[in-house]
């Protein structure tokens, strides 16, 4: 399901799925979309933060048009446990890899892979800030 | 034939790339088909250039067919200058014949009247415009032929598209001239300038499609909403939001391609809002700002904005007026009265 920001239109909540990921994407190259990001995360349920929550920062092929900071993304992942992972949508090798990484992600959330939960990223995002 | 026609002649074939050279040449008509054919388009344009001054040292050019030359260059090249536009008033409602030969006599008239050293050129194109080529000079020098002012007349309408040369002076007379030409009593400088001149003409002669309800063959606007649904797997949750985000967008700007336009420009003279405790500005003058929107193409990236994500619809009236009132450049100053913006036609 794409959205352009949350919360999500009420008149669809009965067409709905149980919802397993939500994927922030950020573009690198504009500061609304980060702005947007930061509105919408404000109605995500504390729930999702454990695990089912990932950022995707995109445009980061073209150096020249960064607007924001990957400072700051990283610092929003952190604030939110949550991991954050940079592509360029316009390379098609970058884009299949990081198609199927998300989807792995979207596997092990859903319950589909056995002995891992959504819970183990915030583990593992838990382990590299100790260091 | 006299050195300066050599030398303009053949700088105007520089100018030309080599692919279009032959093409112009014969557009131009003065050389001879047999002579085009003599010629070896093939070498490099400086060695052309010198075989078709060859020629026309034959054929005793001058200055009247080089600046021929230079209006066909200018009229295939007209998007590499810019383009403002005029509009000329009538004092009364009298449908006059027009008539190009006494046009023409008259602009010729009263431009020498003022200034001997010019020369003038016409050349009607199929759209009943009338190109005019005027290079200036002064009671003591030549006319200058580098730097030549053109106008496009339409004479069944009140609108002239002047290219003018550096030297603004002329101005003046070229607009008194035009004036006295074509029996209207004023002129006026628009606000509207572009280096296209088919949408200066397609804005002023309200041929690009406005928002009326009439057929168009397919939606040419590429975030088309009915485009983006073709995978079944993907939903679009705001889907409601983002056509009305649509039906606003054409509501502002209609179906069809929009003129093609470079600037706006947007000069402000209102008073600096600020809080109060800031004390910024403590003397109680507008704020003068100049804001200028540029873009390989204005109006198009003004429409993609919304359905982008870029802006929210509907934009502001001030960018989506630019078509409907003719101008791209504004000048914005307070009103009286409780609006933070607005718009004064000078």
């Amino acid at each position: 399901h794409l959205a352009t920001s949350l919360p999500l239109p009420s008149e669809r909540d009965h067409l709905r799925p149980r919802i397993d990921l939500i994927v922030f994407m950020i573009d690198i190259k504009s500061k609304y979309s980060l702005k947007n990001v930061e509105a919408s995360l404000a109605h995500v349920d504390a729930s999702f933060f454990l695990g089912k929550v990932c950022f995707l920062v995109t445009g980061v092929g073209r150096v020249n048009d960064c607007s924001i900071e990957t400072n700051a993304v990283c610092k929003l992942g952190k604030t939110y446990c949550s991991p954050v992972l940079f592509c360029e949508l316009e390379l098609e090798g970058v884009r299949a890899a990081t198609a199927q990484r998300l989807l792995r992600i979207l596997e092990i959330c859903a319950g589909h892979v056995r002995g891992v939960s959504a819970l183990s990223f915030v583990l593992l995002m838990r382990n590299s800030d100790d260091d | 034939m006299d050195e300066t026609v050599a030398e303009y002649i053949r700088r105007t074939v520089l100018k030309i790339p080599r692919d279009e050279i032959k093409t112009m040449l014969q557009k131009w008509g003065f050389l001879s088909e047999a002579q085009l054919q003599n010629l070896n388009f093939h070498q490099i344009k400086d060695n052309i250039s010198q075989e078709v001054v060859q020629l026309c040292e034959e054929n005793s050019a001058d200055i009247k067919q080089a600046a021929l030359l230079d209006i066909i260059y200018n009229y295939i090249y007209q998007d590499k200058r810019i383009w403002s536009v005029y509009q000329m008033k009538k004092s009364g409602e009298e449908l006059e014949y027009f008539d190009i030969t006494d046009f023409k006599k008259k602009f010729k008239r009263r431009i020498r009247s003022t200034l001997k050293n010019v020369t003038i050129t016409f050349k009607e194109y199929e759209d009943n415009a009338i190109w005019i080529r005027v290079a200036w000079g002064t009671p003591h020098k030549k006319p200058n032929q580098y730097k030549p002012s053109y106008v496009v007349y339409h004479s069944q309408t009140p609108y002239v598209f002047i290219s003018a040369s550096v030297l603004k002076s002329n101005m003046p007379l070229l607009c008194q001239a035009l004036i006295v030409a074509s029996n209207y009593h004023d002129i006026r400088e628009m606000e509207l300038r572009s280096h296209s001149l088919n949408s200066l003409k397609d804005i002023v002669f309200k041929r690009y499609s406005q928002n009326f309800q009439t057929y168009t063959a397919k939606p040419l606007q590429g975030g088309n909403i009915e485009s983006q649904n073709a995978d079944r797997r993907i939903v679009q949750e705001n889907r409601s939001e983002k056509e009305r985000i649509y039906r606003l967008n054409q509501e502002a700007f209609g179906s069809g391609p929009q003129p093609k336009l470079e600037f706006a420009q947007y000069r402000l003279e209102t008073m600096f809002k600020s809080d109060p405790k800031m004390d910024v500005l403590d003397k109680k003058e507008p704020f003068r700002c100049l804001v200028k929107f540029s873009s390989p193409h204005l109006l198009e990236s003004l429409k993609s904005l919304a359905p982008a994500g870029m802006a929210d619809a509907p934009l502001s009236p001030l960018l989506t007026c630019i078509p409907h009132k003719a101008r791209n450049y504004f000048k914005i100053r307070e009103k009286k009265g409780s609006f933070p913006e607005s718009f004064v036609s000078p």
